[in-house]
């Protein structure tokens, strides 16, 4: 069954592109920024991951030193690079995280080297096959699809049922009148790239199971095709983030079965644009007119 | 309260053109007589390129207010058109150069017009990540082309065609220069102005706000087609991987430091961006971590970029030294002037 094997090698990119989606999805709902760094929080997180698997670090030890890591690392970018430009036009907030994100993969080059360095992924996840009908399936793929939805749902239920969670749909919708109601926007944005960056460390873990060769550039396209996810998902609803990282990855997938492998970059951009030029919110996303 | 002197317009554009002249014959004397060395002049001739990129993507970003991440596609469509022309050698050298220029430009124009007309529907972050997925097509289809541009094995320039000698180099720069400077201080340029200040404001008092953007758009791309052909007339072979998203962003950093909406900002940013890394020769390592956190810091304390929105005004100099000169005089004789 070569159909039900390349779909859970689809869904498996697919919720590596989710994860990553979403914490653009979340700042961008919030800030209004999009987080050019996220991609390359990725990158560091997979080093964390790398050299704590190498140190013989338990795996479950290595996966909360990598969440930890990042979620550590966005709070200071937010604390030092963004949250200075609160109040200054977007375009500047734009063009100070493109400087964090070429600062971060030049700072990566410098300390962990240009060339490749092979992830241990035999260490972090259990290797073997499973079969399914007739499709053999890794473990890897069920394993990252199954920790894909488990930290979607755990999300969802910050989002939806805790008081942190209330507040950033407040600033989200409105920031000046939930600052009047009492929330504190800066506590509120700060807990949002932490959430964020909390999934881009899973992601890191997922992405290292899945693509064993972590080079300091690996966030630059990582980030951007995620983007792309959230995009076509609607920015700001976070079920959109999930089925849009899942429709990148099968749709990429599926170019690459065709044997088109050399175009799967500029199909993605290409379905961005569409998606774009037809309905710009999004599939999920709700309909916002301008004000004046 | 005498009278200001004010330099005539005519005279302004003669003392300009005299000294753009001088500039461009006594540089290229002092080039042909080997009083540069050959690195040296590389070097120059690579500032050359990157100003005309900067200064054209400051259309976009200085004067539109809007952030295209798409330049380096531009670029790369302009270098393709050009090598792919000159190699077949249809006119003798000096209508060859011309005409490839101008080819290379027209084509990048024509893609700036295709991308630009969805482009710009959106703004800030949307704009910005679409033209990044244009620019990041154009490098896609390049690679896989194989038949028109020989794919990621890179595109032979043969010696013959290598014509970005300083003197064609320098030309493209000026002509570029003047003709950014005659668009923004005709009201052509006022409408750009009026679209960055206020959008809305604009189209209610009867700026084509749309026709604007997208022209703004096609001549930035025509400016970076031209730079592409110049860069393709720099190098033995011409890689697509070269044409990638930090190609953009270097162009981009330049705008950035050197001020968004100024010229003379730009054009020294180009020249101290592209020169600093051989001066710094030890540091070359830290080159990009240098320079991302002038880019953030930047943006922090000096969101204007070093120059603001000044722009060098030669007359306006000599205009000032006159009146002072003056001043100094009025004592004495103030029935003149």
């Amino acid at each position: 069954m070569l159909f039900l094997s390349q779909l859970i090698n689809g869904l498996q990119l697919g919720s590596i592109y989710a994860l990553v989606a979403l914490g653009y999805n979340m700042v961008y709902g919030i800030v209004k920024l999009l987080n050019f760094a996220h991609g390359d929080i990725i990158m560091v997180g997979a080093y964390i991951a790398l050299f704590s698997l190498n140190y013989n670090h338990h795996p479950v030890v290595a996966a909360l030193l990598t969440v930890g890591g990042c979620t550590l690392l966005a709070i200071v970018i937010e604390k030092t690079a963004y949250s200075p430009l609160r109040l200054a036009p977007r375009l500047s907030l734009l063009i100070t995280a493109i400087g964090v994100s070429i600062l971060l993969q030049n700072l990566a080059q410098f300390f962990f080297e240009a060339r490749g360095r092979a992830f241990p992924a035999d260490r972090l996840l259990p290797t073997g096959t499973v079969s399914i009908g007739d499709a053999t399936v890794s473990y890897t793929s069920l394993l990252t699809i199954g920790i894909s939805v488990a930290s979607m749902i755990v999300l969802t239920f910050i989002v939806n049922k805790t008081k942190l969670g209330k507040a950033m749909r407040a600033v989200s919708e409105d920031t000046g009148a939930a600052q009047l109601m009492g929330v504190n926007v800066n506590v509120v944005i700060t807990f949002t790239f932490a959430v964020g960056a909390a999934l881009a460390g899973v992601g890191a873990l997922m992405y290292g199971v899945r693509f064993p060769l972590i080079t300091p550039t690996i966030g630059a396209m990582l980030g951007l095709k995620a983007f792309v996810a959230a995009v076509f998902g609607g920015i700001g609803s976070i079920p959109g983030a999930m089925i849009g990282g899942f429709m990148i990855g099968l749709l990429e997938v599926l170019v690459i079965h065709m044997g088109y492998s050399g175009w799967a970059d500029g199909v993605v951009f290409m379905l961005l644009i569409i998606v774009l030029l037809v309905r710009p919110t999004g599939i999920m996303g709700r309909n916002l007119m301008e004000k004046v | 309260m005498q009278k200001k002197f004010v330099i005539p317009v005519p005279v302004r554009y003669a003392i300009n053109t005299v000294l753009i002249a001088f500039f461009l014959i006594a540089a290229n004397s002092m080039i042909q007589g080997g009083g540069l060395g050959r690195a040296q002049t590389a070097i120059i001739i690579q500032i050359g390129y990157f100003i005309i990129l900067a200064v054209s993507l400051n259309i976009i970003t200085g004067y539109l207010g809007q952030l295209p991440l798409g330049h380096a596609g531009f670029m790369a469509v302009g270098a393709y058109a050009a090598a792919i022309f000159w190699r077949y050698h249809f006119l003798p050298d000096t209508a060859n150069i011309i005409a490839g220029l101008i080819i290379a430009g027209v084509v990048a124009g024509l893609f700036g017009l295709l991308i630009g007309i969805p482009a710009l529907r959106f703004k800030g972050d949307y704009l910005a990540i679409i033209t990044l997925g244009f620019g990041e097509i154009i490098r896609v289809l390049i690679v896989n082309l194989d038949w028109l541009t020989n794919g990621a094995r890179g595109l032979q320039m043969p010696r013959s065609v290598r014509y970005s000698s300083f003197l064609v180099v320098y030309i493209c720069v000026i002509l570029t220069c003047i003709f950014i400077h005659v668009i923004m201080k005709s009201r052509h340029g006022r409408a750009i102005l009026s679209i960055r200040d206020n959008e809305i404001a604009a189209e209610s008092c009867g700026v084509n706000t749309v026709y604007y953007k997208v022209a703004a758009f096609v001549i930035s791309a025509f400016l970076a087609g031209i730079a592409g052909a110049l860069y393709a007339g720099n190098f033995a072979v011409l890689i697509p991987s070269e044409f990638d998203f930090m190609m953009s962003i270097n162009i981009l950093m330049i705008v950035v430091l050197g001020g968004l909406g100024s010229m003379f900002g730009s054009v020294v940013a180009a020249a101290v961006l592209t020169y600093l890394p051989f001066l710094l020769v030890p540091l070359a390592e830290y080159r990009m971590i240098i320079f991302s956190l002038m880019l953030i810091l930047m943006m922090i304390f000096k969101p204007s970029g070093l120059m603001g929105s000044y722009d060098f005004s030669l007359s306006r100099i000599l205009e000032k030294i006159i009146n002072f000169v003056i001043s100094k005089k009025g004592g004495k004789n103030d029935a003149k002037v």
